[in-house]
């Protein structure tokens, strides 16, 4: 991965005195002039990347719809829960034949319902969608929030301690990088689910989305402790580390003014190939039918169903995966013009 | 070599006791009685204790561990008939031994795991090789272009397009189905071909893109540099300099992709509706079959370790600065 501390110059390295670095960000470029923090710089070359531009145009436009979705379905006057093809206050517009096939073309479209329904039950899939990328982005967010910070903080310690905790983090890691990871996810969401649930009873949606939180963060944080702790463990031998040690500055000082502003751009830079990968094993999770499970609205739920229909009424899976395809794709070309602007030797 | 085979080994047999330990004491920690979900609504408390006594429920947990984890060495004795050495206990729900079940599922698995595989080394790094012999050409930029935007798909997206378009539609080609290889070959490969593709497109287009870096990296090494210099032809510098040093950094990916590729096996069969392993893991999960669980997992994991153990081996075939250390 990138090393960042390389692109810095000696910046970061004359901290000795405590009122020179305030912010996070190590101070000053050397022999510039107008002085230039690295996030300065990182933003410059960032602006200039005109995909990446896009792309993370694009990201944002995701996630205000899906944050906006209340208002979105206000506007299209439909809502993800209601049975349009079976409700009888629906029953003056029809949106299903005698088959449970939707109406008209591709899918049912119409000026009710924007993406057409879905067969069987009649619900409508702009609704549906926009809900459905609700859950999967915030969920996606908090988890891999979650187990950023996680992999951080075991990685820092691992490689700052070094010696035996680093041993025995590193098997532990090893441990949990042996799991095969898409089993366990399929055969522990119902064992931790159950343990806030009788199994007997319906699961609350609010427990399934805790139960998967959960499942993944387990499982999650090993990646991102690895990449900590291999960036740490460099850093650990420069010079400024020593000169900061030397003038009995305490480790946890050391690591919060020395090391973290030096590991925050592969920190970042990690963050944006996680999220999207997330959100990816959140959709396998529902997708294998232990995820969120009807009706909640979920985007991986979606492609559960858009299989089963494929059959008769393939238009319905167009708008859930093109829209994920779009987003991964954004997603994957914003994570490598991230990491071009914080190490232009990364190049392309 | 021999001692790293060794050291690998038990290495991987600890892991794997690790891994029973942990998906046991998990699922019996979680506050559900299999005996009563084994037994079903109108049940007796006879009837429970029966079942609870044949499940070998009533033992204490340790017992119940250990029997699990002793019986795959030497086999055990269930009163409905013996279980012989793999013994990897038996379901709570259908009373088969899960050994059985699993070797009657896996070969679907490995046949889609095994076939993707090749598919995608042969044609990943064939086209990320190319596109970097050719750099900055037409070949590269469809290359390059094409392998962002698959990679950007997922296999139960692909998978139903595939379906709509070869099999409902047009009824070109028949519904996927598994016939085992060694019945009929030519079935077998007809009948896996559409699953085995999808799921080598994913993986073909993240490799491309790998190949090209690695080997456009390589190109700019000294080394290769030199031997241009030396008035080589750029074929000639190709195959013999740049490409087996290029492979080294794809090892390194492939051995951290292996539980992606068991993964990409279970969301391939579960997409096309096939009845593998990962089927077999969500059956076992949703109806708590702890012994069912236990061996899936167990099994998946084996297979994960034999898999990277095969690639360390691969890796200093390759790299002869391995093998020396």
């Amino acid at each position: 991965m990138t090393s960042p501390a390389k692109a810095e110059g000696s910046g970061p390295s004359i901290a000795l005195d405590p009122e020179l670095d305030k912010n996070t960000e190590p101070a000053e470029v050397a022999k510039k002039l107008e002085g230039r923090s690295p996030g300065q710089l990182m933003w410059q070359r960032f602006k200039r990347d005109r995909t990446g531009v896009i792309c993370a145009c694009v990201v944002i436009f995701y996630f205000v719809i899906s944050l906006a979705a209340p208002l979105l379905t206000k506007l299209s006057g439909t809502n993800p829960y209601t049975l349009y093809g079976q409700d009888p206050t629906y029953a003056d517009t029809p949106v299903l034949d005698e088959f449970g096939l939707p109406l008209g073309y591709f899918g049912g479209m119409s000026g009710t319902h924007w993406f057409g329904v879905e067969p069987q039950y009649g619900r409508d899939l702009f609704a549906m969608l926009m809900y459905g990328m609700r859950t999967s982005l915030f969920m996606a967010l908090g988890v891999t929030i979650l187990l950023m910070v996680t992999g951080i903080v075991i990685g820092l310690v691992g490689g700052y301690f070094g010696g035996r905790t680093d041993y025995w983090i590193g098997r532990v890691t090893d441990f949990f990088l042996s799991f095969p990871s898409q089993l366990f996810f399929i055969a522990f969401m119902p064992v931790v689910t159950a343990f806030f649930v009788d199994p007997q009873e319906e699961t609350p949606t609010y427990f399934r989305a805790l139960a998967i939180l959960i499942v993944l963060w387990v499982l999650g944080w090993m990646g991102m402790s690895r990449l900590v702790r291999s960036t740490v463990l460099s850093l650990r031998e420069r010079e400024f580390v020593e000169a900061a040690k030397v003038s009995g500055a305490s480790p946890w000082r050391i690591i919060r003014k020395e090391i973290l502003p030096n590991v925050v751009s592969p920190i970042l830079v990690q963050f944006t190939y996680q999220l999207p990968s997330t959100i990816l094993t959140i959709a396998f999770l529902s997708f294998a039918g232990v995820g969120f499970v009807e009706p909640t609205p979920d985007w991986g739920r979606l492609f559960a169903a858009a299989a089963g229909y494929a059959k008769q009424d393939p238009a319905f899976m167009f708008f859930p995966g093109t829209a994920l395809v779009i987003f991964v794709l954004c997603f994957n070309l914003l994570g490598d013009s991230v990491r071009d602007a914080f190490d232009p030797k990364s190049g392309r | 070599m021999f001692q790293f085979i060794i050291r690998r080994t038990v290495g991987a047999a600890v892991t794997l006791f690790l891994i029973g330990a942990v998906t046991f004491f998990l699922f019996v920690a979680a506050p559900s009685d299999y005996a009563s979900l084994a037994c079903g609504k109108d049940c007796s408390p006879t009837r429970l204790e029966e079942i609870r006594t044949a499940l070998g429920l009533n033992l204490p947990l340790h017992t119940q561990f250990w029997d699990f984890m002793s019986g795959i060495v030497v086999g055990r004795d269930f009163p409905t008939g013996h279980c012989p050495a793999p013994c990897l206990g038996q379901s709570f729900y259908s009373g088969e031994f899960v050994w059985d079940t699993i070797m009657d599922r896996f070969p679907l698995t490995l046949s889609l795991t095994v076939g993707a595989l090749i598919v995608f080394l042969f044609v990943g790094i064939g086209a990320g090789m190319l596109a970097a012999f050719k750099r900055g050409s037409m070949v590269d930029k469809v290359a390059t272009g094409g392998s962002m935007v698959l990679s950007s798909f997922q296999i139960y997206f692909l998978g139903p397009i595939a379906l709509t378009v070869l099999v409902y539609q047009t009824g070109w080609m028949e519904d996927p189905k598994y016939v085992p290889f060694t019945q009929d070959p030519l079935g077998w490969l007809v009948g896996l071909s559409i699953p085995m593709v999808v799921m080598a497109t994913i993986f073909t287009a993240q490799y491309t893109r790998m190949a090209r870096a690695s080997m456009i990296e390589q190109l700019a090494e000294e080394h290769v540099r030199t031997a241009r210099a030396k008035g080589m032809s750029q074929k000639y510098v190709f195959f013999r300099y740049a490409w087996r040093g290029s492979l080294i950094p794809i090892v390194t990916v492939l051995g951290i992709d292996i539980s992606a590729l068991l993964g990409g096996g279970v969301v391939t069969e579960l997409t096309f509706s096939l009845q593998g392993i990962g089927r077999l893991a969500v059956n076992g999960a949703v109806t708590k079959d702890l012994p069912l669980t236990m061996g899936v997992m167990l099994f998946g994991a084996f297979f994960i370790l034999i898999l990277n153990i095969l690639v360390d081996i691969a890796y200093a075939y390759i790299d002869p600065r391995v093998r020396l250390s």
